[in-house]
This record gives C-alpha cells, structure tokens and sequence, in this order.
C-alpha cells in the first residue's frame, strides 16, 4: 500500500514529519516496507527556458538549443525530442546531474561534433511516468531556475507500507490516517473535511439504474447511479498527480476517480459506459460457456461458482474483481453507470484463485470491505464525477441488503495483563478503543461494539464468551506500544535441566556424528526428485500437483536418488573422491519413513607412494560403513545375517540386506549399473541405505560386573575347503557354535582359490580364539576341540585343508 | 712380565679389537680355561699365605680390571654396530602418510543441536511431525480457514494424493506440530519443533525447502512478557552475546493474538546481535505471539484456564546469522567443498558446558 505524506495529511491532521509517522506507522503494525522521496533523486533538475532552437549541422534529427537556465549566461544542448521548440520552458539537467530514468550521470560532451551542456529532459528520464515522446512541456508561467520539484508538487515522500491480511480497513489511506491519530499522531478529519466539501450533496433528478442482484451470497448488495452527460478526457492534473505518485497510470477521468476512491477510502467501485450497455444490469452467477475478455486484456471464462455483473447480452465484470473490457468507459463516453456493490470475501477468494486472477479489487473484496460504506462510497464517487467530468445523477438503486456489521464483544480489560503481561490503565484502553473506532460501554465486563470497518476483530455470531475478546486486547496494546511489554522470566523446574531427547532423537544424533566421524560429509538435498529418479527407485507415492519445476514433483521413495544426483554434481566439479551421507524422511504410500543413507563414489583410496594405486569403493567399504553405522546406532551387530538385495536398484551380485530377525535394517552394496547411468554417473558406486524406524528401541542396558579372565587366552588357526557356493559366514557361525563355552571368537582372515585346491573351491582361513576359564587347557582338551571345530566345519561342506 | 705390564698388554688388546668376534678371541685367550690371566689366578692356590695376601688382591685386580674392559669393549662394539645399523635404516620423514579421513556435519543439523541444547535448559522437549501434512492440521486448526487470505500467503505445494475428505500438501511451516502436541499432551506444554518446511518459492533467498523451528508454550498464566523474556534469553544464548535488544511488532498470523514480529538489534561492527547501546539495525528473524483461543479451543483444551505463546523462526536463517553464510542455496547442494568449509566437526557436539557454538 503506498501513499504520500501530503495525501495521508488530507485525512489525518498532524504536524508529524516523515520520521514521526513513520516510527509510529511500524510501531502499530503498519510495517513501513520503504519510504522514496522523489525530492533526493529529483533536487537537481530545474526548470529552463529554450531560447532558440536551431538544426544541428550534422545532424536532422538533432536540434542546437539555447537554453537559458536561471543561472548565469545561457547554455548550449543537444537535443534529439521532436517536441523541443525555441520559447518552451522544460525541466533541465546540468552537468554533473544524474538522470535515474537513464541511469547515467551528464556531462559536458560534443554531440556529432556540436558541445552539449546538460540535458533537458523526459518524464521517463526523471522516473516520473513512460513518457518518452519528448521532453517535458510546462506552462508559461512556469518560474525559471526553479526546482521543478517544488514547483511540481513532487517534493512529497512517498510511503510503502506492507499491510497484514487481516488489515483491510487500511488498504486506503483514510484508514492507515484513523490508526496513526489513534495512536495520537493527530486528528483524524471527518471526510467531507478530507474533500474539502460542506457535505456529499448531489442534486439528482431521474431515476436510478435498472439493477437487481440474483446471487444474494455472492453478491448481497449492488448500489448503483448514473451520471449522464459526462466528459470523459485524461483527469484533472492533481488526481494525474496523486494516482503517478503512488505508482499508478492514469488512464481516464472516470476511471482515475475510481482508482482513487480505491485507494483513498479502501473502497473499490466500477464504472460502466451506458451505451455499451444492453438493458439493465444484474449480480448474478456465471453460467456455462460465458466468457468475458477483462481489462487486463485477457478473456476469461467464468462457472456457475462465481459471481458476474450482466446485462441483458453479456458479461461485464468478473464481481469485485475486474472490469469487462466491451463496456470500459473511453474518451467517447458520456453516460456512465457507477457501480458500489459489496461481494462475498470467500466467494471472492475462490474465484480469483481459480482464475488465478490478482487486482487491487479483489485483494480489498476478499478481505471484507466496510459494509457500511456503500452509500458513503457511491457519494464520495459521484461528487468526484460531477466535479471533474460534469453531468446529471440519477437517483441511487439499492438492490439487496449488505451483511449486519456490528459485533458485540464481551471484554474484560483484566486481560491485558492477563495475556500480554503490561498493564495499561482502564481509562487508556477506553480511550484507544474509542479512537480506533469501538463504542465502549464499561462494566464488571465491558461491551465493546466493532466499527463496521474492523472485520477481523470479534466473531459475527460469537459462540464462546471469549470471542474476541483477545482481539481486543490486541488493539489495545497495539496502539498503547507492544515494545512497552516488559521481560519476564518463564518459571524454571527446580535442579538441573532434565534430557528431553527421544530415544529416536538421540539416535539420529549419534548416527550423524558417527559418520561424520569417520569421515563422510552431511548433505541436505531436496524432498522432491524428477519423476524419473524416483521410478528408478521404485516410483514415488507421493507426487505434487503444484511442482516448482517438473524436476521437483515426486517425493522421494528413497534418500539414495538426492545423493547419487549430488555425488554427479560433485564428480563434475573434479572430486576425486565423494562420501556423503543424509538424514531425513522417506515417503511411502504407508507414511514417512526416517532413514538413513551414505554414497561412496570416485576413490576409497587415492593413489600413493605406499600403497601404490588407487582402489575404488567397493562393497565391503559400503558393509564396513553400515556395520559401523548400526553399531552406532545401538542394533546387536553380532546377531545380524546377511541377505541377498531385494530391490533392482542394488548390484544383484555386490550388495547385500543386513537383517535382525526378519526385520531389514540396512541394504548396502554396489548400485546396478543401469540406475547409476539414469544417474549419468560412471561406477562402481558403493551406497548404504539404513531404515531407521525399523531399529529396535535402543536401551539403556544395565552392565553386568565383570573381572577379566585370569587365564592366557589362545588361538589355533584352521583353513577349510569348501564349494565357493558356501558362505563365508555359513562356515565361521558353524565354528563358532562347536563350543559355546570354549570359544570366543572366530575371525576369517584369509581366503584363497586356485588350482590348487581344485575348480569351484575356496579355502577359507580362520582363527579361533579359546578362552579357557577355570584351568589352562591341556593339549587333550585342544585337541578335542580342534576335533569338534573339524566336525562342525564339515556339516556345513568344509573340509580341512591338508 | 710383571702383572702391571700384562694388565697393560691385555687392554691394548682389547682396545684393538674391532669386531665382536675380535674381542671374543682376546677374552678366550685371557679369561678362557687356559687363558693367560686365569692361568695367573690358578697359582694362587700353590702361594703360601703370606705371599697370598699379597698376590691375591693384585691377581684379582687385574683381573677385574680385564673383565670391565672386555664389557665396556663389548658395548661400545655393539652401540657402533646398532648406530651403523640405523643409520642405514633411515626414512624421508618428510613423506606424506595418508590423510586422515574428515568428514563433517551440516550447519542446519549443528544449529537444531544447539537449540535443543538452549532449549533443553529451558524445559523445554523436541517434538516432531509429519512433512506431508492434511490442510486441518496445516491451515483449518490454525484458523485459517479455506479461501482465507492468509492461506494465499504461504504459496502450498499440493499432493495428487489425498484420502477423501481432506487435502494433503506439504507443511507450510512447523506450526501444525503444535497442533499435534497439544492434542496429546495435557499442559503444561514446552516444545520446540524443528524441521523441514516446504513453499513455492525460489530465489537467492528462498528455496522451496527450508527449515523452521516453532517454540510452544501453553500453561495456565502465560503472558507476552514471558515470551519476550524467553526470545532474548535464547537469543543471548544461541549468539552468545551477554545482551541484546528487542523490538516488538505488531503483526498477524491466524493462529496468534496478539500476533509479535520480533526484531533483534544487530551490531554491524561485530556482526552480531546486541544491546541497547551497540544495536544499530533491526533484523526481522521470529514471528510469535499468543496462541489464539480458538486453536487452543479446536486442540480440545479450554482457552479460558489454559493460554500460552508460539514462536517461529528459520534455522538456515539463524546459521546464517550465527556462521556467515550468504547463499541459501548452497544449502542444499552438497557442494563438498562448501560442507567441508561451513559444516562442522562430529566432535563439536554442542553442550552447555562446553559452549552451544562451534
């Protein structure tokens, strides 16, 4: 919303400079987004007097002006406008001056040969509207070495305020004027005072227009008048003036005026030319096939759920939202329909977001316009067009009822202290509600009554006795200063804070610094993946129907896409070697998943003058990761088994599920070769996925005492040959099961094939650890042992190598 | 010869004996079983005793004498004989061994860890909820009701999916957790809820995904002062300054009123937020305000004994702050070289006694 300091100064009666109003505009909610004063950028430019005009020698669109600045003897410009003429007066720039339309600061120069001095110069070129068809023309009279600033009237600041949703008495300037002299900026003006009128008396003859409303939810109330035998040529300069300040084009009398009501009062109106028009006008719904082309100049067709305003042949107005450009008033209208009607906000809403259709109209409308301002409005409105396009009014048509807007609170001014914790006197609150607007009738409760403009204070047909009642208070410590709101501390439990974290909580938190520990980098890519990483992960259950981009529509099913897609970008810019890791959801058709996943891409090891080349990540550097992440985590490693992969996305060969029971907790391994290329991504990549919803509850386990053994624990090396079908583990959990007592550990540590020991065979080595515990063992013992591994060895196909 | 000759003969000998296995023939051909000095001792035993008295002390003399220069020849031979063989064992210690694996955790994680660490201080637990939200929890609880203004302000990304009678979409901010906690827990309530967030907006400084951390409070006698006492004793800390300023707003949320745009005084000169005297900007970093009775009355509790305050804030914005990034994008690029420049150590675990900042 924006507004100049003169402007607000028609409605609010202050003597506060711009610093004052706006400290005070931000202090109560009226955030001031930015204030430009055109005077800074515009001080330089003054007003001059073209002598003589004369062609440029080399030049036939140039001319030689002499130019008689205020200052001293005249100056030479080159000038290229069409319209500069000897005897003109114009708005001149020096050297030295910068021009913030062009973006470059003048200086003496020789233009084809001829010097120039300065510049006179275009709207444009002064940022003050697109004119550019040639320089600024001013009166006769305009006063030679004058700012042209001050006497354009621009010296004038202009306000940008960001006004909240809920805020829709000050999307006009009248209302942001009630604030501020509530907040004791100044007096608020009654409006004919703001228009500089005894009263909005208009002598109408006629009667009024033929309109009625068929759609009473959409439309509740349609008043209208005619104003006949109207002018309608570019507006007066001050509105031309007001409208350009705050960004706005004028285009017509009849229109700038409603522009201006819009602005000035919050109260957006309509006018629609009479002779474009087939008969009467109704609010009614849309109808199938209907189509309107707006003033925006696009055409829009309309349903059965939204309102439009019609004649007897079509369309004219998409309701509260925008005009029809068939019956825009032009420079040939000379009878003009005005039309101030009140819309259904929600019906508003719903419409714009379904034509996906924004103005300042609708913005107003779908926030609740004052609905006791219609009558007001029309008058404010036919008073401007009498005044500045002359004709006769009718007589006003009412058709249809606005809502009641008066609200009822019951307040307890105990409250402001009770929620917002300052205490502002009885009589304060009194007064403030007072000045906002609110009728106050005190008591043991109060009865505080909601101007019709404050839609967003209080329920209509409150049901709790609370209903607005912290509205109120609000309003009240608003305008009495909520930075006045002093700290006070929150109770604090007794002794030393208490953990808060979940067990799941400070799992994750152990996981991310564990891996982070040994060595991989955390990421945080995007929830949403293109579609066609996502099918290479099984198809995404989730999809967007509003996506960003196409490549940000489907959520992942997997952690693994985002960072395969990141270990690419990484790769691309020359690293070697990529570990990176994420924490964060799944989402699956069943919920969202907390999981885990690490990428290994590009070199394990660089190469290096002792361990010669460099070696890959491979699948046991990914095993070896979520070994360690789940040990991390708290799962019973030792009672893991290893499965084939289940999905396609895994190397069917180098990967591999870690399984607690029949639960999955982790699938690790080598990606299939075909996913890395929809990935557009060179292997071998090693990748750990960690399902971390699907780990049992970690917990806090009590340590049994211990004292270690007495006894030297030995171990005895065994290798066995076995088919190299047979599972390594197969083999190791078979020895580790030949005596429970005895043994406490088996290590596999080598493993070999060749021809040796025949095709299709592996020898696999492994060490036993003996933990003896009341007596050193004896070779008899050993040796019974040895047997027992030996036998256990050859239940699963192993047999010892000779 | 006399004893003192042959002593003097002996260790020459064994001086000039310049291998171990030199030595070894001298000390057999001296303290051997007919070695010169053992024959000298063996005629002790033949001597009368006078003579013995005087001979024995010198025999023995001599031969002790003999003994500890065989042993002192001996070591010298073998220190000579270990610093030849180190010396030709040398290494270029200037080689390089192989770096030291160094992985790091992300700034967004680092920050949530210190908040819930603040926090945690304050009373106050974790709580979480789902990304893929329904429009009730979303918008409806938080009165915002559909076709409300409010709702346009948040730019939401639809799902296609969506059981009936309800519309799923993407969380537009942390506050449906709120919800969730307050229609599971009784009051008191203290919760932070920190997590992914997700609007239709992309540019240097928005990113469709971001991350938020909402702040509840709901007990019996709640005010804005407690809030605005809670908002600079987690400012202070989080920053770790010992003062700071703030400025309340007022402003609008639906599920706020009084709804508070908190401003934080910022020091340029240092580059963090400040006191009174030292603020020279504001900066905009948390909404808050008191929760509005009628999302206290649609969680099932009765706004009439229980109010309280909500706050929210961004945490890729307070790392900002905090460790001077600048592009919010880069957030979410695992650029390595940006994660291994901003992210931090998994041994800077934050702790109130060790500090919240790494």
């Amino acid at each position: 919303m924006k507004f100049t300091l003169s402007w607000l100064k028609e409605h609010l009666d202050t003597q506060a400079g711009v610093a004052e109003v706006s400290e005070t505009l931000t202090r109560i909610g009226l955030e001031v987004d930015g204030i430009d004063d055109p005077s800074a950028r515009l001080a330089a430019f003054t007003i001059a007097h073209v002598l003589s005009a004369e062609r440029h020698p080399q030049a036939d669109k140039l001319q030689v002006l002499r130019v008689d600045t205020g200052a001293g003897e005249p100056v030479q410009v080159v000038c290229g406008a069409p319209n500069a003429r000897a005897g003109m007066k114009g708005v001149f720039g020096a050297p030295g001056t910068f021009v913030p339309g062009s973006g470059i600061t003048l200086k003496v120069a020789a233009i084809r040969g001829v010097e120039s001095s300065g510049m006179m110069c275009s709207m444009r070129e002064l940022e003050l509207s697109d004119e550019h068809d040639g320089i600024i023309a001013l009166p006769d009279d305009a006063p030679v070495g004058a700012r042209y600033i001050d006497w354009a009237g621009l010296a004038d600041p202009v306000f940008d305020v960001a006004i909240t949703p809920n805020r829709q008495d000050c999307m006009g300037v009248r209302g942001i004027a009630r604030d501020l002299a509530a907040a004791g900026l100044g007096r608020l003006k009654p409006l004919a005072e703001a228009y500089r009128v005894a009263a909005f008396e208009t002598p109408r003859t006629g009667p009024g227009p033929a309109i009625h409303t068929d759609d009473p939810a959409g439309c509740p109330a349609f008043h209208a008048c005619t104003v006949s035998g109207v002018s309608n040529g570019p507006s007066h300069p001050w509105l031309q003036a007001k409208l350009r300040a705050i960004g706005q084009k004028p285009i017509s009398a009849l229109v700038d005026i409603t522009n201006f009501v819009m602005f000035d009062l919050g109260r957006p109106l309509h006018v629609y030319d009479m002779a474009r028009l087939e008969g009467g006008l109704v609010a009614r719904k849309g109808r199938a096939g209907e189509a309107v082309q707006a003033l925006n100049g696009k055409t829009y067709t309309v349903d059965e759920t939204m309102t439009v305003i019609a004649d007897n042949a079509h369309v004219h107005d998409i309701g509260g939202i925008m005009g029809g450009m068939a019956s825009g008033c032009s420079a040939t209208t000379t009878d003009v329909l005005i039309e101030c009607a009140y819309f259904d906000p929600e019906s508003i809403a719903r419409t714009g977001q379904k034509l996906m259709l924004t103005s300042d109209a609708r913005s107003r409308f779908e926030r609740g316009v004052d609905p006791a301002f219609l009558d007001d409005g029309l008058a404010v409105a036919t008073h401007l067009v009498r005044e500045l396009c002359g004709g006769t009014a009718s007589e006003i048509t009412r058709a249809g009822t606005a809502p009641e807007a008066a609200k009822t609170v019951t307040y307890r001014p105990s409250r402001v202290l009770g929620l917002a914790g300052i205490d502002v006197a009885e009589d304060e609150q009194a007064d403030i509600l007072t000045r906002l607007g609110f009728t106050v009738a005190r008591g043991d409760t109060w009865r505080v009554t909601v101007p019709s403009w404050r839609r967003d204070v209080g329920v209509a047909g409150a049901s709790e006795r609370w209903d607005g009642e912290a509205d109120l208070v609000e309003e009240v410590v608003r305008i009495h200063g909520l930075d006045r709101v002093i700290a006070a501390p929150l109770p604090r439990a007794e002794g030393v804070a208490r953990p808060t974290a979940t067990p799941a909580q400070k799992q994750e938190r152990r996981l991310r610094r564990a891996l982070a520990a040994r060595g991989a980098d955390e990421a945080i890519s995007w929830s949403f993946l293109p579609p066609r990483e996502a099918a290479a992960f099984g198809g995404a259950a989730w999809t967007l129907a509003n996506p960003i981009s196409t490549d940000m529509a489907a959520m992942r099913p997997s952690l693994l896409p985002g960072l395969l897609s990141a270990a690419k970008r990484n790769a691309d810019r020359g690293q070697g070697s990529v570990r990176l890791f994420e924490l964060g959801q799944r989402y699956l058709g069943d919920g969202e998943h907390s999981t885990a996943a690490l990428v290994l891409a590009g070199e394990a090891r660089a190469r290096g003058w002792q361990t010669g080349s460099a070696a890959m990540f491979d699948a046991y550097d990914a095993k070896a990761e979520a070994l360690a992440a789940l040990a991390a985590l708290g799962a019973p490693v030792d009672r893991l088994s290893v499965a084939a992969p289940a999905d396609g996305w895994w190397h069917p060969g180098r990967a591999g599920r870690l399984v607690l029971g029949k639960v999955a907790l982790a699938d690790f391994g080598l990606v299939h070769p075909a996913t890395l290329a929809a990935f557009d991504l060179k292997g071998p990549v090693a990748a750990v996925e960690l399902y971390l919803d699907a780990l049992p509850p970690a917990r806090r386990k009590a340590r049994a005492a211990y004292a270690p053994p007495a006894l030297q624990a030995l171990s005895r090396d065994f290798a066995f040959v076995v088919d190299d079908t047979v599972a390594a583990d197969t083999l190791v959990r078979a020895v580790a099961q030949a005596d429970k007592a005895l043994i406490t550990g088996v290590r596999l540590f080598d493993r070999f094939a060749g021809a040796a020991i025949g095709v299709g065979k592996v020898s696999l080595a492994i060490e036993v650890t003996l933990q003896p515990t009341t007596a050193t063992l004896t070779d008899a013992e050993i040796e019974a042992v040895s047997a027992r591994i030996i036998a256990a060895a050859a239940k699963v196909g192993g047999t010892l190598r000779g | 010869m006399t004893t003192d000759s042959l002593q003097a003969d002996i260790l020459a000998q064994i001086t000039a004996a310049a291998t171990p296995e030199a030595l070894e023939a001298v000390r057999v051909a001296v303290m051997g079983k007919s070695g010169s000095v053992t024959a000298l001792l063996k005629t002790l035993g033949g001597m009368a005793p006078e003579q013995r008295q005087v001979e024995g002390p010198r025999l023995n003399g001599l031969r002790e004498a003999v003994a500890a220069a065989l042993a002192a020849r001996k070591t010298a031979l073998e220190t000579a004989a270990l610093d030849a063989r180190l010396a030709a064992e040398r290494q270029d210690m200037t080689l390089p061994v192989a770096p030291a694996l160094v992985g790091s955790v992300h700034p967004v994680s680092q920050v949530m860890d210190e908040l819930a660490e603040i926090f945690a201080d304050l009373g106050f637990a974790v709580a979480t909820g789902p990304e893929i939200e329904d429009d009730w929890h979303n918008f409806s609880a938080l009165n915002s009701p559909e076709s409300h203004p409010a709702r346009a302000m948040h730019d939401t990304f639809y799902m296609e999916q969506s059981p009936p009678g309800t519309r799923m979409l993407l969380r537009t901010h942390t506050s449906p957790v709120q919800i969730r906690t307050m229609m599971t827990q009784a009051p008191p309530i203290r919760i932070i809820a920190p997590g992914r967030v997700y609007r239709s907006d992309s540019d240097a400084t928005h990113t469709p995904m971001f991350h938020q951390i909402e702040g509840l409070v709901i007990d019996k006698g709640t005010t804005l002062a407690q809030l605005r006492w809670t908002l600079e004793t987690f400012i202070k800390a989080f920053f770790e300054v010992d003062d700071v300023t703030l400025r309340f707003r007022p402003s609008y949320f639906p599920f706020t009123e009084p709804s508070v745009e908190v401003d934080v005084g910022y020091s340029s000169k240092t580059g963090k937020p400040a006191g009174a005297g030292e603020a020279d900007k504001w900066l905009e970093v948390l909404g808050s305000g008191m929760v509005h009775p009628r999302v206290i009355a649609a969680c099932g509790l009765d706004p009439e004994i229980y109010q309280g305050f909500a706050f929210g804030t961004g945490v890729d914005r307070l790392a900002m702050l905090k460790y001077g990034m600048t592009d919010l994008r880069a957030f979410f690029d695992a650029d390595l070289r940006w994660l291994k420049h901003h992210g931090f150590s998994a041994f800077d675990v934050p702790t109130l006694s060790g500090g919240v900042g790494a």
